[in-house]
């Protein structure tokens, strides 16, 4: 089974639970896609065993065979390929944007002289690794680099489906979330009971449903703020599966990256039956559609 | 004019609390709120909507299913796994390159513009305010905040602001690189953990790496001492200026909760000290 933790608004506790759920749990893959900032090594502290460069196709054009007839500037359609006519008897020139592609790869499919190669350009690193059983794998998007799905992409293709699979997610609803979730069986939506929280658990209440995923929430802090999370939970028929009273020892270990089940067995207890109410929910899902 | 941007790399450290702030005591300024598909700046501001425009931005795949045969052409070059084995579109997925289109031998794919968002140009009580909304599961969020960044820039410019204080998003990716993209100024709201320092280390790498100027505040600093110490450590080795700390407060989220800004919701040490940091973002 794969269960993504998400929550629209960030630094509500996904990385936490994550983290607390595989660690409560046994026969676990953690994939960290949160890869623009990846936090779930501060916690989890695995062996790293391996490390991958990542990277995307760009195309890199053979000014030999090109005769620059402008094909491959027509067909992008992220403007990251410009062909510079020929003028006063000077050859023509092709110019890449490499940080605009997003390698979908239609110019050098469509290039009329097979000029165009496809090469690949370090966008970031995937590490592998192993702690307590639990099999790590993260991606780090390198600095200054604008897209994080093609990297998402990577680390999803390390999925083992053999394993009960945790998958922490970056924040936010737009296509780094949708590029993590998509293919899960079960997502959990992370929020703190804030006007802050609730206006973003209903936006990423509506991209789940849309992507047709069942989920339940964790209600982080669940002492703070007001009881408003919990009447739209109620309304829009969505499981409140767990909260997460706020307490500074809780908040003190966060900070130093001690996992809350480290320091305070009883949770692992309500990990483990977070599990179980996410199979149910999960299987009522399933068998309902 | 001056554009300050408010960011952190790591989601809720406390950007909008302090954004929200800033807000109410820059006197001829301008909001925008550029985190587009979290925004949470208008539960602090209550704009009143004066203006509402469509964001048209990149194409999506559609089959016609009369025409397609199932020849599988298409699925074998989408690189985005936009195309499911039944010849259908996930729109969700499909980031417009329109090569299906292009390869398809019996022309049952077409290219249809999509909305993808809207944003908005609103009255608020501390002055105009530029935000938008993504669409549900829309991509493009980093054009559609060079979008509104765009319009927030010529509206101040005519109106002859002062400030344009702008609410960033989480993260390093695409729409954090349009956020900075023209700012005077980067500040970056941490909190004493691990990750609020591992994640506020990259997104400065970040604005470094376009000649951003860096400022920090640390914000419920008394939560860890410790990890405080250690982040005005790293500020002090990269000679990055600390301009506050916000102790943890729970006023702080009192006023989230009825809506208000902090500074105009009870005098407290919170407020003090931001009050200090917009004097000293306003000193330079």
């Amino acid at each position: 089974m794969i269960i993504s933790v998400a929550s629209g608004k960030g630094g509500t506790g996904k990385t936490t639970v994550a983290v607390n759920l595989a660690l409560s749990l046994a026969n676990v893959q953690f994939l960290d896609c949160d890869v623009e900032e990846p936090n779930a090594q501060i916690f989890l502290k695995p062996h790293i065993l391996d490390r991958k460069k990542a990277g995307i196709l760009v195309p890199q054009v053979d000014p030999a065979k090109c005769h620059g007839c402008g094909k491959c500037q027509e067909v992008c359609a992220y403007h990251a390929i410009a062909v510079l006519p020929s003028c006063h008897g000077k050859k023509g020139k092709v110019l890449v944007f490499p940080h605009l592609c997003h390698g979908c790869g239609a110019c050098s499919l469509l290039c009329p002289q097979k000029a165009i190669e496809e090469v690949e350009k370090d966008i970031g690193v995937i590490e592998i690794g192993e702690i307590q059983g639990i099999q790590v794998v993260q991606g780090c998007l390198n600095i200054g680099e604008a897209m994080s799905p093609p990297l998402i992409r990577q680390v999803k293709e390390y999925i083992n489906r053999t394993r009960t699979v945790i998958v922490d997610a970056p924040p936010g609803t737009s296509c780094p979330v949708i590029t993590t979730v998509k293919g899960s069986d079960f997502c959990l939506l992370v929020t703190e009971p804030t006007p802050f929280g609730l206006n973003d658990l209903i936006l990423a209440v509506e991209v789940l449903r849309k992507l047709q995923i069942p989920i339940g929430v964790v209600i982080n802090r669940a002492d703070i703020g007001d009881g408003k999370v919990e009447i739209y939970c109620e309304s829009a028929k969505i499981p409140v599966l767990m909260k997460i009273p706020f307490s500074r020892d809780i908040a003190v270990s966060y900070s130093k990256g001690t996992p809350i089940v480290s320091q305070d067995p009883l949770y692992r207890e309500r990990f483990i039956n977070l599990y179980r109410d996410i199979c149910k929910v999960a299987n009522e899902a399933h068998t309902y559609h | 004019m001056k554009h300050i941007l408010i960011i952190s790399g790591k989601g809720g450290t406390g950007k909008t609390v302090v954004s929200g702030s800033l807000a109410a005591l820059a006197k001829n300024s301008l909001m925008v709120d550029c985190d587009v598909d979290a925004a949470d700046l208008h539960l602090l501001l209550h704009p009143v909507i004066r203006e509402r425009h469509d964001f048209r931005s990149g194409q999506t795949a559609v089959i016609d299913q009369d025409l397609c045969r199932r020849c599988g052409k298409c699925i074998a070059v989408c690189r985005f796994e936009a195309i499911k084995q039944d010849s259908t579109i996930e729109p969700f997925s499909c980031e417009g390159c329109g090569l299906c289109s292009r390869v398809c031998p019996h022309g049952a794919i077409r290219m249809e513009e999509s909305v993808s968002g809207e944003w908005f140009v609103s009255d608020t009580r501390y002055g105009p305010f530029v935000h938008a909304k993504l669409g549900i599961a829309e991509e493009n969020s980093g054009k559609l905040v060079s979008k509104i960044r765009q319009v927030a820039k010529e509206l101040a410019q005519q109106q002859s602001r002062d400030y344009v204080i702008v609410d960033g998003p989480p993260g390093i990716g695409c729409p954090v690189i349009a956020s900075l993209t023209g700012v005077d100024c980067a500040l970056i709201v941490t909190e004493p953990t691990l990750s609020g320092l591992h994640d506020a280390k990259r997104v400065a790498e970040v604005a470094e790496h376009f000649h951003i100027p860096v400022k920090f505040v640390i914000n419920k600093y008394d939560l860890n001492l410790d990890m405080t110490k250690k982040i005005e450590d790293f500020c002090r080795e990269q000679d990055i200026p600390v301009i506050g700390k916000i102790g943890f407060d729970k006023a702080v989220v009192q006023a989230l909760v009825q809506g208000k800004t902090i500074v105009e919701h009870v005098s407290c040490a919170a407020a003090d000290e931001i009050k200090k940091i917009w004097e000293s973002l306003k000193s330079e």
